[in-house]
């Protein structure tokens, strides 16, 4: 990796216009799990790296406004070890500790799984149920962006040049609301899903579902968002018929490839599984948590 | 060519100062400018663990760090383990369970099992072979290696009691 330059600013400005001076082969850097792996094996070629973990904001976990922002290069392993997070958002945090080995979430950084652009990024069905947002700085100033609009197909981004991820925000929880995120792989640690649904949903005192969200991973080009199938569960206490609805829901949504993880019918019935399991483990979670 | 560039960092408890290229990573710098050999490089993609380290207390692969993001950190390396000649338990434990064979893996092993009970001191044998699941072994079959961390754990509590 000859060729390549370095910096770390303090202040996301100047992190921006880095990486607009920088040009196309400008990137930034947070946990570089991803980056190093691309730079090295020759895929990215080499350029200026804008390391993004001496600006304070994009470091660490804060609780504003009732709701979590978490900072662009925080690691994994620092989400694991949030217990408020944790008992908040329990489905974004098990998505984002399911990627990879403990030293890669001693790096990892949700941002980093988002910018990646993967369609089979395991933090972001979570982070897409949750209808987290995320606070984008470039050369013209600061914009919110729903996490769901980052990524518009696999590597690709909707980040204009300059422009990077600066913190992740998750917001207010009302009580009796639960979260879940379930990933297939064909063994048990240390590999890339072959289909991840994420389902967060709210319930109201009597145990009915007032609002549930559903997002599919690693079944179309970028996570989906599947309306129907948080639709299948509102008005209802996630029964038979419920999960039945949900699971023909996402099971229509798919739009998946068939390659050396599964088969286009083998994810598609995976989506529909996976997707009626997290929604039960959500709504016991919105149970408890009163 | 790059410029080099000039950076200081805390090695095993001593400061250090050293030039490297901004390409270069943390593996690079510690074998190369600063002898420390013990760290291996596998894969090269952070799929192996032989090159794990500590760096400001978390467990990482130095081949996924470069060496320019050590600036003002802590780095924790095989090579600090032992109190001088005196085995860290974990090291004496791999030596009497024979959890090594070949030996390339051991240093990484050895660092994430520290990282390990440093946070836990007493994990079950499931949460250590989980944490471990990022450090591979083509020789032992694990299983030595893990009786090896959980004799190793029971002897560093029994030593805090």
């Amino acid at each position: 990796m000859s060729h390549v330059e370095f910096i770390a600013p303090t202040k996301p400005e100047q992190a921006a216009a880095a990486l607009l001076a920088g040009g196309a082969h400008a990137r930034p850097l947070s946990g570089g799990t991803d980056l190093l792996v691309q730079l090295r094996s020759g895929r990215l070629p080499p350029g200026l790296i804008v390391d993004l973990k001496r600006i304070p904001e994009a470091i660490g976990i804060r609780q504003e406004g009732g709701g979590f922002v978490i900072g662009a290069a925080t690691p994994g392993a620092a989400l694991s070890e949030h217990r408020a997070l944790g008992l908040a958002w329990p489905g974004v945090v098990e998505a984002a500790n399911l990627i990879g080995s403990t030293q890669v979430q001693g790096r990892a950084s949700m941002a980093g799984n988002l910018c990646n652009a993967s369609p089979a990024a395991d933090s972001v069905p979570a982070l897409v149920a949750a209808r987290a947002t995320c606070v984008i700085v470039g050369p013209g100033g600061r914009r919110t962006a729903p996490v769901g609009s980052i990524a518009i197909g696999p590597g690709r981004t909707s980040l204009a040049p300059g422009e990077f991820v600066l913190e992740i925000h998750l917001p207010p929880r009302p009580a009796r609301s639960g979260d879940a995120y379930l990933r297939l792989i064909p063994r048990t640690e240390m590999d890339i899903a072959v289909v991840g649904a994420g389902v967060n949903l709210t319930l109201d005192g009597d145990g009915v579902v007032t609002e549930a969200h559903v997002a599919l991973g690693a079944v179309a080009p970028t996570v989906l968002l599947v309306a129907d199938a948080g639709a299948a569960l509102i008005g209802t206490k996630a029964d038979e018929a419920a999960l039945a609805a949900l699971d023909a829901a996402a099971r229509a949504a798919c739009n998946p490839i068939s390659d050396k993880r599964g088969t286009i019918e083998y994810r598609t019935k995976i989506a529909g599984v996976l997707a009626r399991r997290a929604a039960t483990i959500a709504y016991g979670r919105a149970e408890k948590r009163a | 060519m790059s410029k080099r560039q000039h950076i200081s960092a805390v090695v095993n408890g001593d400061p250090v100062d050293f030039l490297t290229d901004p390409g270069a990573t943390l593996l690079d710098a510690l074998r190369d400018d600063l002898g420390l050999t013990g760290s291996k490089e596998g894969c090269g993609s952070g799929d192996c663990g032989a090159c794990s380290v500590i760096l400001d207390g978390r467990l990482v692969c130095s081949c996924l760090v470069l060496a320019v993001e050590a600036e003002g950190r802590r780095v924790e390396t095989i090579e600090g383990m032992a109190d001088g000649s005196k085995l860290h338990p974990l090291q004496q434990k791999f030596l009497e369970h024979a959890a090594l064979q070949c030996g390339f893996c051991t240093p990484g092993l050895l660092v994430a099992a520290k990282a390990l009970l440093d946070v836990n001191p007493d994990p079950t044998e499931s949460e250590a072979r989980y944490w471990l699941a990022g450090n591979l072994c083509r020789c032992t079959g694990y299983d030595k290696v893990i009786r090896a961390v959980m004799d190793a754990a029971a002897e560093l509590r029994q030593v805090r009691v």
